[in-house]
């Protein structure tokens, strides 16, 4: 077991190298000059040249990779003397446009964007598998059918819209909710708590319409698999055989799933968090976006590889506790 | 005493093409530690049968009429908890494929344990443990203490069904139903768990309901053999007359379809003609007269009249042909 978390974290490694390799390299290509972007419309070309060579951008793209994978270790400092701006380890390169280390930039997103991402996940989870289930024992009947127009509307609505309508009716119609701003959970945990209600649940309802379907869908098969008709007629209770053998087993593949979809969401919700005001790392990508702040969204896309890689990997591992068949030895 | 006493058992199944009547008036008797084979083809209802004496069989519409009287009780009028505490304990079941048997999650100890622990909740696991490790022991799987904590996929498909054996008898149940226990095995491993069957059967005492289509394994081990066919039971009787003098065409011609050992060799192997009927549109009269040889003889009464189980000779059959008919329809010629 041992042996397999070791190779599974190893090769789990030479794919970030290679992501990041590749995320510099599509990025490097673009057409917008980084060094332009630096300075306003009406730059002098003097500026432009000396950001240039200060950001390092005058350098063949190999040694800049080199430099920038030094800076994540060792941290990096970019000009001369004097004029120098220093970001420290991890440094994932410096924001022109912002004045600030992305690393910095990224940190303080970061928890906003796991609060949003822990809290949609639990909800989703328990709606997702819970309706899914009561969907699967009560297949045919009013129960599976809400629940599977539930699941139909849920796939089928978009985030923008749940969450506009979501605003107009709890925020500006009925005033339950004060308007979303953020606040940390440190600082006050009920509004922390209150200014991620709408979010969570947006987020839930639409990853929870899937999950519906798929436990449902699970669960039906489980159950006319032979080894439950055994559970049967060993004389098992009805609740500790839905428990223990269709659940358990059903529940594997959804795990693996929710796992990534969690990795997913860790990158960032760019329309719930532009929609909810939401300082996240989905906020931060969407504006370096809209700015051409290169930087910046090479460090998001890898730091979101490295959600996703590191969820992969955790999955992996998981699942030979889950699923002795995959138990390696 | 009878033991199992099934009378006029029928199973009918609501389908989107229409209902499908698997079991059609099936009525028979179990003596305590007798074994009773249902034999047929495929759809001929026998396994619909044996999951009826536990209720096992599932489905969205799935209609039940008769009764399956336990030692007086019927077990088709039961509560669903009264019904679970006779899953198991009283009457107990091994299922054909012991690959899919078996839940892939859980170590073999834990699910032999729990078989036990399910009627007796006093049992601690410490008991269990024992439990589990003598019914392995019990089943011939070596080296038990070590295999205990392994889980299905780590066995054989014969180590397998010898597991499901034991989860089947662990808790010494008055009557075993066997649905086509080595159809999935490899030949050379049939035997050792029929073998295992009937040695299991000597020890606990227990009835056994052997479902299958092979008519060698019917031989080896029963007694009493009961043909079905479309729903129907259509011969009964033990196992010698029935493979001696067997009194229904369709018996004679599913005898007939079995090649033996001592046959002569370029012999043609001869086969029933026609295939098993649809559930959903039966033939009228007699469910076997458009495959019957003899079906002309009789003016037109097997395909208007269904055909009800009587007595003749040493057994039952159900067949228009006069007694004496059925009787000779062999000559006592058949050559096994």
């Amino acid at each position: 077991m041992i042996f397999f978390v070791l190779r599974r974290s190893f090769f789990a490694i030479v794919l970030l190298l290679i992501v990041s390799a590749f995320t510099f390299v599509i990025f490097s290509a673009l057409p917008s000059d980084p060094a332009a972007l630096t300075c306003g419309k009406n730059c002098r070309p003097e500026v432009i040249e000396s950001n240039r060579e200060r950001l390092g951008y005058d350098r063949p793209l190999v040694e800049q990779y080199g430099a920038y994978m030094k800076g994540i270790f060792a941290g990096r400092t970019y000009g001369e003397e004097g004029s120098s701006i220093h970001c420290s380890a991890p440094s994932l390169g410096y924001s022109y446009d912002r004045h600030e280390c992305v690393t910095t930039l990224i940190a303080s997103t970061l928890p906003v964007t796991a609060s949003i991402a822990l809290g949609a996940f639990v909800l989703w989870m328990v709606i997702g598998v819970g309706l899914g289930t009561l969907a699967a024992l009560k297949r045919g009947r009013w129960q599976d059918r809400v629940a599977t127009a539930f699941s139909v509307i849920g796939v089928s609505l978009p985030t923008f819209f749940l969450g506009l309508i979501f605003i107009m009716v709890f925020v500006i119609w009925t005033g339950l909710l004060p308007f979303p701003r953020y606040t940390g959970l440190t600082e006050n945990p009920v509004e922390w708590f209150m200014s991620l209600l709408l979010p969570w649940f947006v987020l839930a309802i639409i990853s929870a319409a899937t999950y519906v379907r798929m436990t449902r869908n699970g669960i039906l098969e489980v159950m006319n698999e032979e080894f439950v008709r055994l559970g049967i007629a060993k004389g098992l209770p009805r609740r500790r055989l839905i428990v223990t053998y269709v659940l358990r087993a059903a529940l594997v593949p959804i795990v693996t799933i929710a796992g990534l979809d969690f990795a997913f969401l860790l990158g960032g919700a760019l329309v719930t968090e532009s929609i909810f005001n939401l300082p996240g790392l989905g906020k931060l990508t969407l504006a370096a976006v809209i700015n051409s702040d290169l930087p910046i969204l090479v460090a998001t896309t890898m730091v979101s590889a490295v959600f996703i890689v590191v969820a992969n990997t955790v999955v992996d591992i998981l699942y030979g506790y889950l699923d002795p068949r995959v138990r390696v030895k | 005493m009878t033991l199992l006493s099934v009378r006029d058992l029928r199973v009918t199944f609501g389908t989107a093409d229409g209902d499908v009547h698997a079991v059609k008036g099936v009525s028979f008797d179990v003596s305590p530690g007798e074994t009773v084979a249902i034999v047929g083809e495929s759809g001929s209802g026998k396994s619909v049968t044996a999951n009826s004496l536990l209720r096992l069989n599932f489905g969205a519409d799935v209609r039940t009429s008769g009764q399956v009287l336990l030692e007086g009780r019927d077990i088709l009028a039961m509560s669903d908890e009264e019904v679970r505490h006779v899953r198991g304990r009283e009457v107990a079941m091994i299922f054909q494929d012991p690959l899919t048997a078996l839940n892939p999650f859980y170590s073999v100890g834990r699910q032999i344990g729990e078989a036990y622990a399910v009627h007796h909740p006093e049992a601690s696991k410490k008991e269990l443990r024992e439990i589990a490790l003598d019914s392995l022991h019990k089943v011939g799987i070596p080296e038990p203490g070590k295999r205990i904590d392994q889980h299905p996929h780590e066995f054989s498909g014969g180590m397998r069904q010898r597991i499901v054996i034991a989860i089947a008898l662990v808790n010494s149940p008055k009557i075993l139903i066997a649905d086509e226990p080595t159809t999935a095995l490899d030949v050379t491993v049939q035997a050792q768990i029929l073998e295992l069957i009937a040695a299991m059967q000597a020890e606990h005492g227990s009835a056994v309901i052997l479902i299958t289509h092979d008519l060698g394994v019917v031989a080896e081990i029963t007694e009493r053999v009961m043909v079905m066919y479309a729903g129907r039971v259509v011969e009964s009787a033990a196992v010698a007359d029935a493979f001696v003098t067997p009194t229904h065409p369709y018996t004679r011609g599913l005898l007939k379809s079995v090649k033996s050992l001592d046959s002569v060799r370029h012999e043609r192997l001869e086969s029933i003609p026609g295939i098993p009927p649809s559930l959903i549109n039966l033939p009228s009269g007699c469910p076997f007269h458009p495959r019957c040889a003899h079906a002309d003889s009789l003016a037109g009464r097997c395909s208007t009249e269904v055909p009800e189980l009587r007595r003749v000779g040493p057994g039952s059959s159900a067949c228009h042909l006069p007694d004496e008919r059925l009787l000779n329809l062999l000559g006592g010629a058949h050559e096994r």
